[in-house]
């Protein structure tokens, strides 16, 4: 009996390792490709292109040979990346400056709101709540007229405003904080209005102390949703000269065409701040994960 | 809405259904909307079961569980845009995935411009989303009473008989709301798609999106007012039905 358990137990694990190490794998190839040559990569993926771009590369292999390991481990990507060309650093600058200001705003948005829908329930509210998770299963592409149309009245099209602005209003963030924040037994208001707590206060401190881990974890959530956006620039920044605004996660599906060389080592310095909020928040993201499923709306 | 129902911006001139009626007749569109409604048709469920089946391995004591958790949790945060050219180099025509295919006798496909270019659009879909489902299905699973599948361990119910009488049942919220969480970021594919085809991707990986970003580059606020109704319609038409399904499975364990 206990024989055959452990053979399940191998059995089980050995499965669900070859799963991970699938789910890791186009992240390592990304990391571990950088580190090659570009006459490496262009000798080893050139042939991804030859019928692209019929420019006069050398192609050396016909087929597109995967590799994992480069054969001379170099630098020189991260050097042109980091150092020659200041286009990708200022792409990268760009993100950073779309994606901050959206997430700590919208942050701050969602607290004060989920705040005002948890602790003062009404049926106007719950009105305007459910309209809010009609509002958050809708795609992008439903609201976009409206948006745009707005923007251009406000005179923001081809500004970052024009992202930030309406960004910082997402439904998903303040459905998810309402659920959190109205598991909060009402006793402990009362408990602080006794001892004379404002209602800053009791935001302040009860409210935003017992929720911390959801608020950071939701942080985490809007901060790669939007450290990933595509379509936002591609429609509301489309002018030629809003194009310098755009954020990397656009300028770098324009890149792969013709400079593949760079391209893994550009991924990989895009990819760091996002890997690290995670390894550095995981266990926060997970617990915020878990809030968000428990309960229901 | 206002748009949907006038003939162009400058008469505003009240046209009534014409819109829809036109937008109907689009094959653009319903190529789009046929697309978009089968990949999530398709991957919907796809996340459930994979994330579902997941996490029960994951329940059992296995060694190195969270780093295993940690793995299936990396690809939500790693951009999409930092990875795209793995996935191209894998289904490229040349690719890797098609040597491994000829090595073992089959044919070479070129992946993305044919109509398996949809199995990798999903297989993107799970590889960035079953993480996050997985986590909330582990959640729910430890949520289950101990003593529930204890008595039912002595009345001797197989592990099937559990699964489907008791974990099924306990885990019906958690399958409602993972379910509508796929739904709206199965709506989202349309960054890996672009990110892998451009605008104009082949037939198959015309999704709803695309239809909608190119409509718009042609300023073509009536044809794309009228698509963005329709399409709110049907979403709101399937939350109802979700919502209604969840009142009547949800209440008996509830209590």
């Amino acid at each position: 009996m206990r024989f055959r358990r452990n053979i399940r137990t191998v059995f089980v694990t050995v499965f669900v390792a070859i799963g991970a190490v699938l789910f890791l794998m186009p992240t390592v190839l990304t990391i571990s490709n950088s580190f090659m040559a570009s006459s490496e990569i262009s000798a080893n993926y050139g042939a991804m292109y030859s019928n692209m771009t019929n420019t006069e590369k050398t192609y050396i292999a016909e087929d597109v040979n995967l590799k994992f390991i480069p054969d001379k481990v170099t630098v020189d990507q991260y050097r042109a990346v980091l150092i020659t060309s200041s286009d990708y650093l200022v792409k990268f600058w760009n993100s950073v400056r779309l994606t901050l200001p959206i997430t700590l705003f919208q942050m701050l948005v969602a607290v004060l709101t989920s705040y005002g829908f948890a602790r003062y329930p009404s049926k106007l509210k719950g009105i305007i709540f459910f309209a809010y998770i009609i509002l958050m299963i809708m795609p992008y592409q439903v609201t976009l007229v409206p948006n745009y149309l707005v923007a251009k009245k406000f005179g923001l099209l081809n500004t970052r405003s024009a992202i930030i602005l309406p960004a910082i209003f997402s439904p998903f963030s303040i459905f998810l904080l309402t659920k959190i924040m109205r598991r909060i037994p009402v006793s402990y208001v009362e408990a602080a209005k006794l001892d004379g707590a404002g209602e800053l206060q009791i935001l302040t401190r009860i409210y935003i102390p017992m929720c911390r881990n959801a608020i950071i974890s939701i942080g985490m959530l809007v901060f790669i949703d939007y450290w990933n956006m595509v379509e936002q620039p591609l429609i509301l920044m489309a002018s030629d000269e809003a194009k310098a605004l755009h954020p990397l996660s656009v300028f770098l599906s324009q890149i792969n065409a013709n400079d593949v060389g760079l391209a893994f080592a550009v991924g990989v310095v895009y990819m760091i701040p996002a890997l690290l909020i995670f390894l550095y928040g995981e266990d926060y993201l997970v617990e915020g994960i878990v809030c968000s499923g428990g309960i229901k709306g | 809405m206002y748009y949907s129902l006038i003939n162009n911006p400058v008469k505003k001139e009240y046209v009534g259904l014409e819109n829809y009626r036109k937008i109907m007749h689009n094959t653009a569109f319903r190529k789009a909307a046929e697309n978009t409604a089968f990949f999530s048709a398709v991957s919907v469920p796809l996340v459930i079961i994979l994330s579902l089946g997941l996490a029960m391995l994951l329940e059992k004591k296995i060694p190195g569980r969270s780093i295993f958790r940690t793995f299936f949790l990396c690809p939500l945060m790693v951009p999409t845009a930092s990875v795209v050219l793995v996935w191209q180099v894998l289904f490229h025509s040349h690719g890797t995935v098609n040597q491994v295919a000829e090595m073992f006798g089959g044919e070479p496909i070129d992946w993305l411009k044919s109509t398996k270019g949809q199995l990798v659009i999903i297989l993107m879909f799970l590889w960035k989303n079953t993480g996050y489902s997985m986590i909330l299905f582990m959640a729910a699973l430890s949520g289950i009473p101990r003593d529930m599948i204890e008595v039912a361990e002595l009345e001797g119910a197989g592990a099937w008989y559990q699964f489907v009488h008791i974990k099924l049942r306990y885990l019906s919220p958690t399958i409602l709301f993972v379910l509508i969480l796929s739904l709206i970021n199965s709506f989202k594919i349309f960054r890996e798609v672009y990110l892998l085809t451009g605008n104009y991707p082949y037939d198959k990986l015309y999704m709803l999106q695309h239809f909608m970003n190119n409509t718009f580059n042609k300023l073509d606020y009536q044809k794309l007012s009228a698509a963005a109704v329709l399409f709110a319609a049907v979403m709101i038409v399937i939350m109802a039905v979700l919502l209604l399904l969840e009142n009547i499975f949800g209440k008996d364990v509830e209590s």
